[in-house]
């Protein structure tokens, strides 16, 4: 009944009649389903927000465009829980006629939609969702995996930091499969540059207090130490770490995965000085902070996450795919098609797709600003480097990706 | 330095202290669920969405009206105190002649629809809110943030007092009396549902001063409490439903054992408490302070 209910208000129609039918679309309409977490902890950083983006991507591309055809926007909740993600797909694909499914945050989900969509000869573009292993060992030729992951965070912010002399690690990791795949790529980055860790310790999944866990990170005297979790728990650890004087003492946090509504929730006077790394900061480029104008006008004075700014790209290049090939039927031919043309949007510019459904673009390791810094509500980044698209994702001959040894 | 089990001693002593200051939480908010059970029969679920209204009570109190911590610590409760009357008086009081289950049932509903209400207004992320008391003392085996300290003195101090009005005075009298023969009481001129009403107010407010003791520590968010109010439960339940003296130890407690698993085992730090539960209830079901009803 709520999925129900869902679907009729995310419709939009679209701008142009449906009368000249050259293209062959099914059922006369290209229908994308945003499928992420509407209620829970990821629906500041991808909710409502992914669905304004991916709206503002049809009705972008439909002014730059002629959109013959009737593109429309649904939306639903799957409260990231696998069975509900999965079996909303299948009903989006089987019954109401979706063509492609975007965002998906919680990597546990889109394994799940991944299969379901190879299996349909549907289209994924995932934007909320870390796991490396999505074009690894799990890729699909119905996938792409947009804006960032688990291998190009610690990447980005475990091998800035050891350049910069953090050489001694400890980790506070989320006892699941994605703090101990944050952990293994960070350590594993880290100690190719000739870094050491320390030690770690697994925090139960949600924990409320991490006194003793920063206490045991104090004890062992690494120089930084690596949070390998997300969410409330990130931010606990960090609010906690500030009480308990961990970087008067010499040592240094490095959060693995931090959004910029994290931020937001910490206040800069907590979250000062740490480094993260980010796929897309709005207030980078003068396209950006009027996407970011926009976006906060329709979603309550919050601001654009990389995740909803990659929803926006994705769909972007979609739609320039599905017109190239006058077809939105086959989804795996869309996906060739959308790894062959170079991509090219207003707020990600330009990059390309790899075989194994990578998309590639510069990533940002940015420092967060000091409060006498920051401007005012949402001015939280410095950006310390960029790192460019060759050196920010994992080599395809190391991920394992069926698809790219067949070629 | 001898060590214990490959820890030393002093990081020991450190983990103690944390557990303690852990339990503080714990004490004071199955204080609150005892005080509200003991007196009302009444199981409130509604009492992690309090906490987060506290916290919450905090921020908007400080960001609208711009008044700081140490007001809003008498404040908040007091507000959050007085939508828990007008929830008692609307729909918890028309449940007291039905089974339990209904008013489990009632406050739980209402636990989830707050929630939901505080979501949809303030976003899933979280709130900031300053260390009223930044900076702290190195005790040589830990460093002792201030805030922690007040922390544990003050809950300590607010249990006490709660045990003493009601265990000691003539009001904690009445009330208890209250709980036994509400019939025998009211014919002694004495207004029931009003005092009724209050203790729930009471309850509910102890459970919002809580909530604006966590919020420059724990993130301020909607479902901060959710996630709190399980092992809460279990703490009233080993320390035995309704007991006030045995919230405040078993809560205390607790709060110890766990800091010491988040020593030796981290992983099980949060099922401790449950294993603790479930033992306690096949040796004695009353709970460890808990009379047999």
């Amino acid at each position: 009944m709520r999925l129900t209910s869902v679907l009729m208000a995310g419709l939009l129609s679209s701008l142009a009649a449906t009368t000249a039918m050259s293209a062959n679309f099914t059922d006369g309409v290209i229908k994308i389903g945003v499928l992420n977490d509407q209620s829970g902890t990821y629906s500041d950083l991808s909710g409502q927000g992914s669905v304004w983006a991916a709206k503002k991507a049809v009705e972008d591309y439909c002014k730059a465009n002629k959109c013959d055809e009737k593109i429309e926007v649904v939306f639903a909740d799957h409260q990231n829980k696998p069975d509900v993600g999965s079996s909303i797909a299948r009903r989006w694909y089987d019954v109401d006629g979706v063509d492609v499914i975007v965002d998906v945050p919680t990597s546990s989900v889109a394994f799940a939609v991944s299969d379901i969509t190879k299996e349909k000869n549907k289209v994924f573009l995932d934007s909320g969702a870390g796991a490396s292993e999505l074009t690894g060992k799990k890729c699909s030729p119905n996938f792409i995996h947009w804006t960032y992951d688990t291998w190009a965070l610690a990447n980005g912010t475990g091998s800035a930091i050891v350049k910069e002399g953090g050489k001694t690690w400890f980790f506070i990791t989320a006892d699941y499969a994605f703090g101990k795949a944050l952990e293994r790529d960070t350590a594993a980055a880290v100690k190719k540059l000739g870094g050491k860790v320390l030690g770690d310790v697994r925090h139960p999944f949600p924990a409320q207090d991490f006194s003793s866990f920063l206490l045991q990170a104090q004890g062992s005297g690494a120089k930084i130490i690596g949070l390998a979790n997300a969410g409330a728990d990130t931010i606990n650890a960090i609010k906690q770490a500030a009480e308990f004087g961990i970087v008067q003492g010499g040592q240094n946090l490095a959060g693995l995965l931090v959004f910029l509504t994290d931020i937001h929730a910490l206040g800069l006077k907590t979250a000062q000085g740490l480094l993260l790394t980010t796929a897309w900061y709005w207030d980078t480029s003068d396209a950006n902070r009027a996407f970011a104008k926009e976006f906060a006008a329709a979603n309550k004075g919050n601001y654009p996450t990389m995740v909803q700014a990659g929803v926006y790209s994705a769909v972007t290049h979609y739609l320039k795919a599905v017109h190239a090939l006058g077809s939105d039927a086959d989804g795996a031919k869309i996906v060739a098609k959308m790894k062959e043309m170079p991509t090219d949007d207003k707020l990600f510019g330009k990059g390309t797709i790899r075989p194994d459904g990578r998309k590639i673009h510069d990533m940002l390791l940015v420092e967060v600003k000091k409060p006498s810094e920051s401007k005012g509500a949402w001015d939280y980044y410095k950006i310390r480097t960029k790192i460019p698209a060759a050196e920010a994702f994992r080599p395809m001959s190391e991920g394992g990706c069926p698809l790219v040894n067949k070629s | 330095m001898f060590e214990l089990l490959g820890v030393p001693p002093q990081a020991l002593l450190g983990q103690l202290l944390l557990g303690l200051i852990n339990g503080a939480f714990y004490a004071l908010l199955s204080l609150g669920l005892a005080v509200i059970f003991g007196l009302m029969n009444v199981i409130n679920f509604t009492h992690g969405a309090q906490y987060m209204m506290g916290a919450f009570a905090a921020w908007m109190l400080l960001n609208y009206a711009g008044v700081p911590y140490w007001p809003a610590l008498v404040l908040a409760p007091l507000i959050v105190g007085a939508t828990g009357i007008v929830l008692e008086r609307l729909l918890i009081s028309r449940l007291y002649h039905l089974d339990h289950l209904y008013g489990l049932l009632l406050t739980f509903g209402l636990a989830l629809i707050i929630e939901g209400l505080f979501r949809q207004q303030f976003g899933a992320s979280g709130l900031p809110y300053d260390n009223p008391i930044p900076g702290g003392q190195n005790l040589g085996f830990m460093f002792l943030p201030w805030y922690r300290g007040w922390v544990v003195v003050f809950s300590f101090v607010v249990c006490m007092i709660t045990w003493y009005v009601i265990e000691k005075t003539k009001l904690g009298s009445y009330l208890r009396a209250a709980t036994e023969r509400p019939d025998l009481v009211q014919a002694f001129g004495i207004n029931v549902p009003r005092m009724i009403t209050l203790t729930y107010g009471a309850g509910v407010a102890l459970a919002a001063l809580a909530g604006v003791l966590a919020a420059p520590i724990y993130t301020v968010n909607p479902t901060m409490g959710a996630n709190l109010i399980i092992v809460v439960f279990a703490v009233v339940v080993i320390g035995g439903m309704g007991s006030i003296m045995g919230s405040i130890v078993t809560g205390f407690g607790v709060g110890v054992v766990e800091g010491l698993t988040k020593v030796f085992y981290p992983e099980a730090s949060n099922t401790v408490i449950f294993v603790i539960m479930a033992i306690v209830l096949m040796v004695r079901p009353q709970g460890l302070f808990g009379t047999p009803r």
